[in-house]
């Protein structure tokens, strides 16, 4: 047990991330089982329903009508209607804020992970001398978040010519990303043992080929962490959307939630069934990787 | 790092340095370019009066920063950014260090408990923001559902009313954000090794006993990181209020925070000058706060684990 303390705990929490979470049974709970066991599972479900109610309710709220909405705001659909939906997704505006929204998770992920990857290796296997400077710098970035710096931000992105392009969300995302990725990468690539480098040196590999050979593919499930966290942030991004597109036409779509809401603020059942649209990919993206999520918070914690 | 002998002898330091340059070169260039060089250029328009158009040339010296510290709407906002700050500490911390004991127990479902306490984290801010101020409205289905289960008498102005709005968007903050703190305490207590329990309950330990001796000084640093992220977040809080109040009914509502001060009196107002004053300030605010708890908290995690039991 006293193994996982280590760095080497990550590597595996990162291979099989379901494993150490499923205990063997504590024995303290072992033995209060009997009258706790209700009462846990009550407070579960109580829990979970405080959570998911409100998202339910707007999902359901889409399958509804205004006359519904009005005369009875918190009851459930009836009769279910499927109109607020099939508009939506009919709408040219929502699928091209889709596309908008991602393109740019996309890239922004592929940007955090490539640039991400490549300096944490630096930082984990070279030696030089301002490596820890390099570190505390990158590590520092976690302190200020995009919101502090957005104004002389966007007057970076104009300067540069950015505004009403999709690039001008994109870069500074990836630059902001970083911080996160640097500080799980490193730690996860620091704990690939020196013997697999010596061994991979010894058969002729140069530095730049044992990272391709046997880097990438021991790291994937730390990338595979931070490219969620990647395309979630990107995802629901709205502030610097906010200042950096103004034209309808590159509008992401948080950017389009609002633009929405406020266009339609008086059929309340289409922004329902706008908004529920507009997580779901969110949800189903986080819900596929669900294991990766909470087994690389616990690399972050403990790294 | 060990540099394997043979390797040192074939690529020299030259080709070592350019490895370097090359892997690290790209990240540092962009995290400059968009992270510390924006931060430097604030400290530098912040002296001026300026418009965003063209170069800034009307210097004002501190003028700027003596308006801000000296407007009380900015006041007021600093008072609900550091209430949202403790209160969010207080409300979420002990709320997600109780479930997190409590759903560590050997529950059937457990991986499905972990996706759905998670679901409010993952959904954006936007939509949630949306959501919430369609249901908090006064003739909405917070109030709706009180008048029909007999508790009429506690439906209120959720959003508007100034007494309560600022628990309202606490009441969100907590919702959105304690699934987060509970899978961080989760991920905390799993790394406890069983072996202290076991010898404790030898010991003939009760479960409180435990729980206060060995469960929460061993979780102590996720929860001294959980607090610093709550911390961060707290400070820097812009989406939920900016989409459920705007910026301008916020002042009103008593829900305003520093991001919203500073998006409405520069970018709003065009006053990119006091705009990124501002950004000084809070960049100031969140690096003290930050270092204050750096020195005095976090510095105990970097003690021994022996030290560590005796808090």
């Amino acid at each position: 047990m006293s193994a996982t303390a280590g760095a080497g705990y990550w590597v595996r929490r990162g291979v099989d991330p379901d494993a150490p979470l499923e205990p063997a049974g504590r024995p303290h709970g072992r033995q209060r089982q009997k009258w706790t066991q209700p009462f846990v599972y009550f407070v579960a479900l109580l829990f979970i329903g405080v959570c998911v109610a409100p998202v339910l309710y707007v999902v359901a709220g889409g399958f509804r009508t205004n006359a519904q909405i009005t005369t009875s705001p918190a009851a459930l659909p009836h009769p279910w209607v499927t109109g607020n939906y099939a508009g939506v997704l009919r709408s040219t505006t929502f699928w091209g804020e889709f596309a908008n929204s991602v393109i740019v998770a996309l890239a922004s992920t592929v940007g955090i992970v490539v640039l991400g990857l490549m300096v944490s290796f630096v930082l984990a296997r070279y030696d030089f001398r301002l490596k820890g400077a390099m570190y505390s710098l990158f590590a520092a970035g976690l302190m200020f978040p995009l919101v502090i710096a957005i104004t002389p931000l966007y007057i970076v992105v104009k300067d540069l010519g950015l505004v009403d392009n999709l690039l001008g969300v994109i870069v500074p995302q990836i630059a902001f990303g970083l911080p996160m990725t640097v500080i799980i990468l490193v730690p996860f690539l620091r704990a690939i043992p020196n013997e697999i480098e010596e061994a991979a040196a010894i058969d002729g590999a140069s530095r730049l080929g044992f990272f391709f050979r046997m880097v990438l593919p021991l790291s994937v499930p730390g990338v595979v962490t931070v490219s969620i966290l990647a395309f979630i942030g990107s995802w629901n991004n709205y502030v610097l959307p906010l200042y950096v597109l103004n034209s309808q036409a590159d509008f992401t779509l948080p950017l389009g939630v609002q633009a929405f809401s406020s266009q339609y603020s008086t059929d309340t059942a289409k922004v329902l069934a706008f908004t529920s649209l507009a997580m779901l990919p969110a949800l189903v993206f986080f819900s596929i990787f669900e294991r990766r999520i909470v087994g690389g918070l616990t690399g972050a914690v403990k790294g | 790092m060990s540099n394997p002998l043979g390797r040192v002898r074939r690529s020299g330091r030259g080709r070592v340095r350019l490895e370097i340059a090359l892997l690290s070169g790209p990240a540092t260039i962009v995290f400059l370019a968009f992270v510390v060089f924006p931060v430097v250029l604030a400290a530098y328009y912040g002296f001026y009066r300026w418009h965003g158009y063209g170069a800034p040339t009307d210097w004002v010296g501190l003028n700027n920063y003596r308006l801000i510290l000296t407007d009380p709407a900015f006041r007021q906002v600093l008072r609900h950014s550091f209430m949202i700050m403790v209160l969010s500490l207080v409300i979420q911390g002990p709320l997600a260090i109780a479930l997190a004991l409590l759903l560590n127990q050997k529950v059937r479902g457990r991986s499905v408990i972990r996706v759905l306490i998670f679901v409010p984290y993952v959904i954006s801010e936007v939509v949630v923001g949306t959501g919430w101020s369609l249901m908090l409205q006064s003739n909405g289905a917070l109030n709706d559902l009180l008048r029909h289960s007999g508790l009429g008498f506690l439906q209120a102005d959720w959003l508007s009313d100034p007494k309560l709005a600022i628990w309202t968007l606490l009441a969100i903050i907590s919702w959105k954000y304690i699934g987060f703190a509970v899978i961080l305490m989760l991920a905390g207590l799993q790394s406890i090794p069983d072996e202290l329990f076991e010898a404790a309950q030898i010991d003939g330990a009760s479960y409180w006993q435990i729980q206060r001796r060995i469960t929460l000084p061993l979780l102590g640093p996720t929860i001294r990181i959980w607090a610093f992220l709550s911390i961060i977040g707290s400070l820097q809080l812009f989406d939920l209020v900016y989409i459920i109040w705007g910026p301008y009914v916020s002042g009103t509502a008593g829900t305003s925070t520093m991001a919203i001060y500073m998006v409405a009196q520069g970018r709003n107002a065009a006053n990119y000058g006091y705009g990124s004053a501002i950004a000084v300030v809070m960049f100031l605010i969140t690096l003290i706060v930050a270092l204050i708890y750096q020195r005095f908290v976090l510095r105990r995690d970097l003690r021994g684990a022996v030290t560590e039991g005796r808090t």
